[in-house]
């Protein structure tokens, strides 16, 4: 039996992808081989570890737990897209090499993007916030510390420090 | 692992989803996916077709009816949690929906999907046990209304027929003068609850509902029963299990615990309101 293809339109970044996909090709995997974007990581491929989270529409999302089909309709961003438009590192970026808040980098774009999201909702977490900001992304590296702080430094970036 | 092959529909109407669910014997719904994709990926389930139903109109809704709220089918988790008019109606249910998996998770997942999935270790079918209420689902022969008490016959099973789609749930207002409350223990917060209890009082009336403790939604009836002795009359009605979380006997032991303390903080959220 041959697979039946779907032409799905995907918005990524603000540039539209059209891809030949079969239905069970999960978002994840359709950014990572079907339009090379590599910065979407892929770890437990469950929903748990956080690494392939993308944001939809500006929510944060797993990307391992929807299927590339599905995802019509939406604009996606990538951490391909968090740069500023001239290429800099956006503010999360920046305070994550300010901080040290990575190591290996495989969990790295999950937070980036969680964070983006996050601080757009809440420009000024607490101490706490900033920690529960970041509860459902598994990084094996850092103990977390630095990346707590990467947050609290990207608000203060966002605010113009 | 990836998926196993599957047809693929998204239809554009109601009508159109349920004559294809109606079509395909082993066709099943997909919402959010946050339950189903990774049991796609695992190759623990594997269906000949997926009915995605993120394409209907007008089921993504929280309306406030007389005596209770009714959340449309494709009501993401973070959606109910956030709305005021849900917080004031029925607490109970934003209370649970905290407890719920992460954010990341609730932006995607339905409360409605959660409970088709019937988990007895999820929070909103021990939630809608609890208050008495129901969900309504559409199939080829109409509509019809399952009572809470019927939905959840067994591990991970409704009784929500393979040819149906569930529309909406409606969770009962809160009573004036009663009170509710949820506790639940987990590894980490946002992971699955060890064991979670929901408690609804009203005067004399105390009723706990239990999650992770028993196969289903289990509600405990505790009315007239001294706070302290609760947590064991209680247990005279589950069957707290071993597993690689938690022992048996640790379980119970929540149950004890977390009895008194979500019943006492029912009870305090009660007199707050009066
Ligand atoms: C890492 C992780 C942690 C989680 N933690 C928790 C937690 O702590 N507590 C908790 O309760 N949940 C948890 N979940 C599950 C989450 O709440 C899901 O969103 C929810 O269980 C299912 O909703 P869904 O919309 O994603 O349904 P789907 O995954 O799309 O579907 C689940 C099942 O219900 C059926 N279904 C869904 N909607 C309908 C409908 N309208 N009509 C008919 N059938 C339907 C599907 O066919 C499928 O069988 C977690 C998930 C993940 C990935
Ligand atoms: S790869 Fe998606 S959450 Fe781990
Ligand atoms: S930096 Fe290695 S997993 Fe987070």
């Amino acid at each position: 039996m041959t697979e039946e293809l779907h032409d799905v339109r995907l918005t990524v970044n603000g540039s539209a992808y059209e891809i030949r996909v079969p239905a069970r090709r999960l978002l994840s995997d359709a950014l990572r081989h079907d339009l090379g974007l590599t910065g979407t990581h892929v770890g437990c491929e469950h929903g748990v570890c956080g690494a392939c989270t993308i944001l939809v529409d500006g929510s944060p999302m797993r990307s391992c737990l929807m299927v590339a089909v599905s995802a019509v309709d939406h604009e996606i961003t990538t951490v391909e897209g968090l740069a500023n438009p001239d290429g800099s590192l956006g503010a999360v970026q920046q305070a994550f090499v300010e901080c040290h808040g990575l190591q290996c980098g495989f969990c790295t774009p999950g937070f980036l993007t969680t964070i983006t999201a996050g601080l757009r909702e809440n420009p000024t977490p607490t101490h706490e916030e900033a920690r529960d900001m970041i509860a459902g992304n598994l990084c094996r590296c850092t103990g977390y510390q630095n990346i707590v702080k990467a947050v609290e430094r990207a608000a203060e970036i966002g605010a113009g420090g | 692992m990836k998926p196993a092959p599957f047809d693929y529909r998204r239809p554009g109407t109601l009508a159109e989803a349920v004559a294809a669910l109606a079509g395909e014997p082993n066709a099943k719904v997909l919402a959010g996916g946050q339950s189903l994709v990774p049991l796609l990926s695992m190759r623990l389930a594997a269906p000949a077709m997926l009915v995605d139903i993120n394409g209907l109109p007008g089921l993504d809704t929280i309306n406030v009816e007389e005596g209770g709220v009714r959340v449309g089918a494709l009501a993401r988790h973070a959606a109910v949690l956030a709305s005021p008019d849900v917080r004031r109606v029925q607490p109970l249910v934003s209370l649970a929906l905290a407890n719920v998996a992460h954010a990341t998770i609730r932006n995607r997942g339905t409360t409605v999907g959660s409970l088709v999935h019937a988990d007895a270790a999820a929070e909103m079918p021990v939630v809608l046990t609890l208050l008495g209420g129901s969900l309504d689902v559409e199939g080829p022969a109409g509509r019809r209304t399952i009572p809470a008490g019927e939905l959840f016959v067994g591990p991970l099973e409704s009784s929500v027929h393979h040819d149906e789609i569930a529309v909406s749930a409606f969770f009962p207002a809160l009573a004036d003068g009663a009170g509710v409350a949820f506790e639940e223990i987990a590894r980490r917060h946002g992971d699955y609850a060890l064991v979670g209890a929901a408690a609804l009082v009203d005067g004399d009336s105390v009723k706990v509902g239990y999650l992770s403790v028993s196969d289903v939604p289990t509600v405990v009836d505790l009315s007239g029963v001294p706070l302290d002795e609760m947590g064991e009359a209680a247990l005279e009605h589950l069957e707290p299990a071993g597993d690689i979380h938690a022992t048996a006997d640790y379980r119970a032991q929540l149950v004890r615990v977390l009895t008194t303390r979500v019943v006492r903080s029912a009870y305090d959220h009660a007199e707050g309101r009066a």
